[in-house]
């Protein structure tokens, strides 16, 4: 659990005319931001002064509040949500407020990563109770200003009330003299009944900037001087450099230098968010990124043999070999599952497998790098920041104090910027050549060819039924690559008396790592589609049936370790099956219900079938991630999980030839479109005084499940394989 | 390398570039405007979509030789306020997730109800269709043009 910090900075107070709001005036993003938040807000007033009241918040002498939001923004909206939680405690009116992206600075924020839907859930406390003390202060200071004891007052909307003296001091007016207090060691944080913000929704603070195409992203840094970068990697996983000849790239127009870099030299310790297949690189820099683009294809370079060139059928057969004739990993036991087989009056089995995905961010790749003999300074769009300053650090050989990173909102993450390596390689092409001021750019084919793909997945089920369709054994054996996609203490796991889960694992040269809902991608829809079948087998409606499982784990649960609250697990369920008016006896949508990144959700899928590829048309889904704190953006990251879980369970899929990838762009690779989206998704959320728990993820598992059992309703097919769509000639 | 005398949201500007040299990158890295996104290069995603004359193109798959003089609109010139109906529609709606697509998103929805000043369900889907959102935001892209088409009629 992270802890508030309260230590402050020293009073500090700055002009607006002379850069005020600019405390973090290394960045390029900062050093506009009196600009931008004119065209986020253009109805308010910019103050003359900003005064620095903590590391979260600074009040302007008008009263307008600018809250710091220390979290990488990826699209799951937390620079809007994260800076509700200190407005809440805070008691000012939102209308008042600007946000502003904080640099990466550990001495003031804890955790400034975005990953595992953890965003909201970690920062609960910790940004509530920041904006609690800065109210504390400013109510303390309005006692001194005003002479009477703090008990006295009251605050609102960003003013200090002395209702018996009927007099009211602005926040504007307080923060000097607050900032120069003492800060409390405790503070009372309000009831869920009290909140005015929390729980109200809020538009994107960007969607100003966003929808008038102002700079936001990295990749749309520009700075004088400022030169492009591109990129060549092998072409293939298992290959590596072993000679360039740049002369006629370096005659071409616009092209300043071309280097090569190695981002995992001998010596140098890596971290986990280092996984790069390709370390050496060449590198061309110039005053164009068409032009960079345009003058790798001249280089003139030799590539070799470093591991095996792996394909994809191959991979396959591997792992099917590996599930048949593997000796696993026993991740988890109870009772006696063999006999529990063996005396089965029927067993249900199927496997289902998923290939490999490259994210796909619609924002390729890119970080701006300034490296000099004494200073780094990296903006760019990256999940881990702390983790690039490390690996720069240790790479560059230079103190991490003298290290910048300053994030950009950034064109999707989804796990692909967890692994910061085109950060690194950035800071090394800069170094290399010489200290220029360089932006490396990727190209899709870049990006896709060089990824941090979600593995490949195998997964066997079995389940034994006893006479009366009771379950009474229950097997779960996975295997991919690099990972096995089983989960051994999540559902079904705690409602079956003989329960074993098996790990399988099968390695490979390709880059993998996390993916939107890591292994949860998977299995939440090869253990939803299978426990359909295992339902109907049983002779029972596919809601009643896990909904007895559910009795089973909370009234007399099986293990100690079970990952998820029945009850909660169960509500979800029972509330959309009531939503969706779910017909028991002959229902033609799929359903289907998971609990990951400690949230809960069931959704019931309907389908049509359109020139033999299925179509969604509606979606129903109920969510229980305790309190919601913004549902206008709450509403949109479960819709686009959806969305992104259907699309990529129907047409996603990245498969190898000789270690290259067969796909490199969008001719090839299929990504869902807008006449392919379902367009009416109907979210219900389950009403609670729960902490809030994380949304950026949870909606996308389990709907791959309720599309493959919605999939058999109307055709009559189970379907085990993605992409369910298998390939076909792809538009342009 | 050529002289390239464009008109941009309504301004003249004036560039140094090779025929070749797509309009996307012409505008991005020589002209500063960078509100027209790069996503594939090849014509496949939309996130580069501009007006010529009105009408929505691929500016990644538009090589400066080929232009004719033709009046260039990129997302900072779609409206002088950021008022356009397609842009109030899209606040309104709160489309963006990441953003990333959303410009070409904008700029392909404003071509449409150009076009087709009253779109039906399927002019919709088919006139948005070349534009991808990994964020999947469909579904509110799909209100908002509605909404924005209300607007304008
Ligand atoms: S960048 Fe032009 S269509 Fe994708
Ligand atoms: S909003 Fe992120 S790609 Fe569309």
């Amino acid at each position: 659990m992270s802890t508030t910090r309260t230590n402050r900075r020293s009073f500090l107070k700055v002009s607006a005319a002379t850069g005020g709001g600019m405390l973090l005036g290394l960045s390029w993003l900062s050093s506009c931001q009196n600009e931008q938040v004119a065209k986020a807000a253009p109805s308010l007033v910019m103050p003359e002064e900003w005064v620095t009241v903590s590391a979260f918040l600074k009040v302007g002498d008008n009263g307008v509040v600018t809250i710091m939001s220390p979290n990488p923004e990826i699209g799951q909206n937390v620079k809007t949500s994260m800076p509700m939680l200190v407005a809440e405690e805070l008691d000012v009116d939102w209308k008042n407020v600007v946000v502003e992206q904080a640099g990466l600075d550990t001495e003031q924020y804890s955790r400034q990563l975005a990953g595992g839907s953890q965003s909201i859930r970690v920062a609960w406390e910790p940004l509530r109770k920041a904006g609690a003390t800065a109210r504390y202060l400013l109510v303390a200071a309005a006692a001194q200003q005003l002479d009477v004891d703090a008990g006295e007052l009251r605050t609102e909307n960003g003013y200090v009330y002395h209702d018996g003296s009927d007099r009211k001091l602005g926040y504007g007016e307080l923060a000097s003299l607050a900032a120069t207090l003492s800060p409390p060691e405790e503070v009372t944080l309000k009831a869920a009944g009290d909140f005015k913000i929390i729980g109200h929704g809020k538009k994107n603070v960007d969607a100003k900037p966003i929808v008038t195409g102002q700079p936001l992203f990295g990749l749309d840094l520009q700075r004088d001087d400022m030169l492009y970068a591109a990129i060549v990697h092998p072409p293939a996983f298992g290959m590596k450099l072993k000679s360039v000849d740049d002369s006629a790239a370096r005659s071409m127009p616009g092209i300043r230098d071309v280097v090569r870099i190695n981002a995992a030299p001998e010596g140098v310790e890596l971290q986990w968010s280092d996984v790069n297949a390709f370390p050496e690189l060449v590198a061309v820099v110039g005053d164009n990124t068409w032009r960079v683009l345009q003058a790798r294809k001249a280089l003139q370079i030799e590539w070799e043999t470093d591991s095996a060139a792996e394909s994809t059928d191959a991979q396959r057969q591997k792992l099917q070999e590996l599930l048949d004739n593997g000796t696993a990993e026993e991740a988890r036991r109870d009772g006696d599952p063999e006999a529990a087989f063996a005396r089965a009056a029927q067993v249900v089995e199927a496997t289902y497998s998923a290939p490999f995905l490259p994210h796909n961010t619609m924002e390729p790749m890119n970080f701006f790098a300034h490296v000099t003999a004494d200073k780094a300074e990296l903006v760019g769009p990256i999940q881990t920041p702390e983790f690039l300053r490390t690996t720069v650090s240790r790479l560059l050989d230079l103190p991490e104090e003298q290290i910048s990173i300053m994030m950009t909102r950034m064109g999707g993450g989804f796990g692909r910027r967890l692994y910061g390596n085109f950060g690194v390689e950035a800071a090394l092409i800069s170094e290399a050549a010489g200290g220029l001021p360089i932006k490396l750019v990727y190209s899709r084919e870049d990006d896709m060819t060089q990824g941090t793909y979600r593995p490949e997945y195998l997964v066997r089920y079995r389940a034994a039924l006893d006479e009366d369709g009771r379950l009474i054994g229950f097997h779960v054996r996975g295997t991919g690559t690099n990972e096995s996609p089983v989960f051994a203490n999540r559902f079904p796991a705690g409602t079956v008396d003989n329960y074993l889960a098996e790990n399988l694992s099968s390695e490979t040269n390709v880059s993998t790592g996390a993916w939107r809902a890591p292994r949860s991608n998977f299995i939440a829809g090869a253990e939803q589609a299978f426990l359909d079948e295992v339902a109907e087998a049983a002779g029972k409606d596919p809601i009643a049936f896990r909904l007895e499982l559910f009795d089973r784990a909370i009234e007399d649960p099986v293990g100690e370790e079970n990952d998820y609250d029945a009850e909660r697990y169960a509500g979800v369920l029972k509330l959309v099956r009531d939503k969706s008016g779910w017909n028991t006896n002959d229902d033609k949508r799929g359903v289907a219900a998971y609990y990951c990144h400690n949230s809960y959700v069931a959704q019931v899928l309907e389908l049509e079938m359109k020139n033999d590829e299925p179509h969604v048309t509606e979606v129903h889904c109920a969510v229980d991630c305790g309190i919601v704190v913004n549902p206008e953006g709450a509403l949109n990251q479960i819709e686009g999980g959806i969305t992104d879980g259907i699309g990529h369970a129907l047409y996603g899929q990245l498969t190898l030839t000789d270690g290259v990838p067969d796909q490199q762009n969008y001719d090839t690779y299929r990504l869902i479109r807008h006449n392919e989206a379902p367009h009416a998704i109907h979210t219900h959320f389950v009403e609670s005084e729960t902490a809030p728990t994380g949304l950026g993820e949870p909606s996308l598992p389990p709907v791959i499940g309720a599309l493959a059992n919605a999939v058999y309703r109307q055709t009559g097919q189970r379907v085990y394989r993605q992409p369910f769509v298998q390939p076909r000639e792809l538009r342009g | 390398m050529a002289t390239y005398r464009l008109t941009v949201n309504g301004q003249p500007r004036t560039l140094e570039a090779e025929p070749e040299m797509p309009l996307l990158w012409a505008l991005r890295d020589e002209l500063g405007l960078v509100g027209t996104k790069y996503g594939c290069g090849i014509g496949a995603c939309g996130a580069c979509t501009v007006h010529l004359d009105g009408v929505a193109m691929r500016s990644c798959s538009l090589p400066l030789g080929k232009l004719n003089g033709e009046a260039i609109t990129t997302i900072e010139g779609l409206s002088a306020e950021g008022d356009h109906p397609v842009q109030l529609a899209w606040l309104e709606h709160d489309v963006p997730q990441c953003g990333y697509c959303q410009a070409g998103q904008i700029m392909s929805a404003a071509s449409l109800l150009n076009l087709t000043p009253d779109p039906s369900e399927a002019d919709i889907s088919s006139g948005m269709s070349g534009n991808i959102c990994r964020c999947g935001t469909y579904s509110r892209i799909h209100a908002a043009v509605k909404t924005a088409a209300q607007k304008l009629s």
